[in-house]
């Protein structure tokens, strides 16, 4: 089956001193598969995720690379191309729900606002969207319809984010840490809802965490982010059971598991090196208990085998 | 509670505003009697000079003056202009008629060239046009208004013979084209003076609210970037705006002074100009009254407007 996105070799710089913050990332989603990307805070995972919808901030810019999108590089799409997907075939949701809504418009407004910047075969937009609501569990559409954001809670506010994303029924939903700002009990009902939207409309989906915990029931396959690069990818099973990367690994050792309570959590020593220091040694050779000296020389190329690819000299699990 | 309280402030302003007024007005050198009659007040025996004194009411203890204007200003009574014979409010109201709409339509140009440059500006910090933007609020914040309304009269005048405050001056009832002739250039000096503070905070307040996750919220939606423009950033960049614009439009009241008198527009600067010159006590302090009456109500104007334009302020 063909790819619904492939991204090759994404690099994103700081525009002013071309300081590399995401390095020759590649990776694929196919039509209806849920992709977690899974790092550490600077880890490019969220850059990577802009880049594609082109929403990078000020003062960032992809240096170079591909963003495919059902064939077509959306990097040399025009702009009015590419803000027609926007919305309509592939969709956000952010972090912060307190602050990714506009705090000056009705919630229905801001959902109005997204049916009106594309063509749609929807005829009753007012009840479509009262729907849209109603398929996030907000009790009362009709009074959220007209209500301000800041009437709303964080978890209340990221339904309609997710609501708001729905609404055009996107191919991709793309999910920058959606849980991250909510309490562990919304957080889960979250995830439970996005799981179960993503089955009934058989949606792609690129899901970035920093929690391995959040992912493992709700994506098909994993992709591991370290310091701008990709480390390791893998389905579920692969990466959970058996991690060929030193750093996977010590990602999984921190979870706290069941029947392991009361125990204290492993932890990776040291702190992630910034990627534009890193650029051809290992970048997680400082803090890896199995490193040698080829891997602060020279820089291990994503290798793949099957399913499964890794950057690693002495993967995990493989006879040397 | 709040509005009893908002009530309250107001009403204290005021208050402190009136006595200030009336303390300052007598702690000048001087009063009615020296000012009409000038040197000649020397040759006047004490007895003269009691009998005017009672005649104009500045004979009694301040504090009984002071009650006895209040209590006819709080009645609607304004006093008496001895100069010109008139009823203060007589005055006050054809004064007050020029001031408001030189202010108002000083403002709204202000208002329109301001945000129009300040928009113009943030699209691209430190590009060519924000460049351009920044040194034309810069040079209208340092061209002083006397400047600028002397430049254009006597360009206008001597080049192209084109002075309509050369006649009399016309209310918009009587003369509405003359009337807006003669309005037009003064507006619009006070316009320049209005338009560069709320040029740089609208500039400053939109590249604030540019970088807002809203905003790439709005972009990630698909929404076209001049409805992003004005239906996301601006709309959240107002409040700064608004707050600044009512600012302005106090200033203009008081500042419209120099205007009013370069292009011979009888308003409520001119007339109280006159009126200190003359020490027409009732007519200083009941004009500063009304002034102060008019700015505490653009305050509340003010406040009314945060309300509309942020849902979440109470």
């Amino acid at each position: 089956m063909t790819n619904l996105l492939e991204i090759k070799n994404l690099s994103v710089v700081i525009s002013e001193d071309k300081r590399v913050l995401v390095n020759d990332v590649s990776f694929e989603i196919k039509p209806g598969e849920a992709v977690g990307v899974v790092g550490e805070s600077g880890s490019g995972k969220t850059l990577s995720a802009l880049s594609i919808l082109g929403l990078l901030a000020r003062g960032l810019k992809i240096e170079s690379g591909e963003i495919r999108f059902k064939g077509a590089d959306l990097l040399k799409s025009s702009a009015e191309d590419l803000r027609s997907i926007r919305g309509k075939e592939i969709a956000m949701i952010y972090q912060d729900p307190m602050t990714a809504l506009n705090p000056v418009m009705k919630i229905g407004e801001q959902l109005q606002e997204v049916l009106d910047s594309h063509q749609h075969q929807i005829t009753d937009q007012k009840t479509h969207i009262l729907n849209g609501l109603a398929a996030v569990g907000i009790a009362d559409p009709n009074r959220a319809f007209d209500s301000y954001p800041h009437e709303f809670s964080g978890g209340m506010r990221q339904r309609v984010m997710i609501a708001m994303s729905l609404l055009l029924s996107p191919e991709l939903l793309i999910a920058d840490e959606p849980t991250t700002a909510l309490d562990v009990t919304i957080q889960r009902q979250i995830l439970a809802l996005v799981a179960k939207e993503r089955k009934r409309r058989n949606m792609s989906m690129l899901w970035i965490t920093h929690d391995l915990g959040v992912v493992a029931n709700l994506v098909d396959r994993v992709i591991v982010m370290y310091a701008g690069r990709v480390v390791e990818t893998g389905t579920v099973d692969e990466i959970f059971k058996a991690p060929k990367h030193p750093y996977t690994a010590g990602l999984l050792a921190s979870l706290p598991a069941a029947g392991r309570d009361r125990e204290r959590l492993e932890s990776i020593p040291g702190v992630p090196p910034k990627p534009w220091q890193v650029l051809n040694t290992c970048a997680f050779a400082p803090r890896c208990k199995e490193a040698r000296d080829i891997c602060s020389s020279h820089r291990p190329e994503l290798t793949s085998n099957e399913s499964s690819s890794v950057a690693c000299f002495f993967p995990l699990g493989v006879k040397q | 509670m709040g509005f009893l309280k908002r009530l309250a402030s107001v009403l204290t302003t005021l208050f402190g505003i009136s006595v200030f007024v009336f303390v300052v007005l007598r702690v000048i050198p001087g009063d009615t009697i020296t000012s009409s009659l000038g040197i000649e007040t020397g040759v006047l025996t004490p007895e003269q000079i009691d009998t005017l004194r009672a005649y104009y009411g500045i004979d009694k203890p301040l504090v009984g003056q002071y009650l006895s204007w209040m209590a006819s200003f709080l009645s609607g009574d304004l006093g008496f202009s001895y100069s010109t014979g008139a009823p203060v409010w007589d005055l006050t109201k054809s004064a007050l008629l020029v001031t408001m709409q030189l202010a108002l339509f000083g403002t709204i140009l202000g208002v329109l060239i301001g945000i129009s440059i300040g928009m113009f500006s943030a699209r691209k910090p430190g590009s060519a046009r924000d460049f351009l933007g920044q040194f034309f609020g810069l040079l209208a914040l340092a061209i002083p208004g006397f400047v600028l309304s002397t430049t254009i009269v006597t360009v206008m005048a001597n080049k192209f013979q084109y002075f309509p405050n050369g006649y009399e001056y016309m209310t918009p009832f009587e003369d509405l084209s003359m009337n807006l002739q003669q309005m037009l250039f003064p507006s619009l000096v006070l316009g320049i003076a209005v338009a560069a503070p709320i040029m740089r905070t609208t500039r400053s307040a939109l590249l604030e609210t540019v970088d807002k996750d809203f905003v790439r919220t709005a972009y990630g939606k698909g929404v076209k970037p001049r409805i992003v423009r004005l239906r996301h950033v601006l709309r959240n960049s107002l409040i700064p705006i608004v707050t600044m614009t009512g600012i302005q439009f106090g200033y203009l009241l008081g500042g419209a002074v120099i205007v009013e008198k370069i292009f011979a527009l009888p308003g409520m600067g001119r007339q109280i100009l006159d009126a200190i010159n003359k020490r027409e006590y009732a007519t200083v302090q009941s004009s500063i009254m009304v002034f102060a009456i008019l700015f505490v109500t653009i305050n509340l104007i003010t406040d009314w407007v945060y309300r509309k334009v942020d849902p979440r302020i109470k």
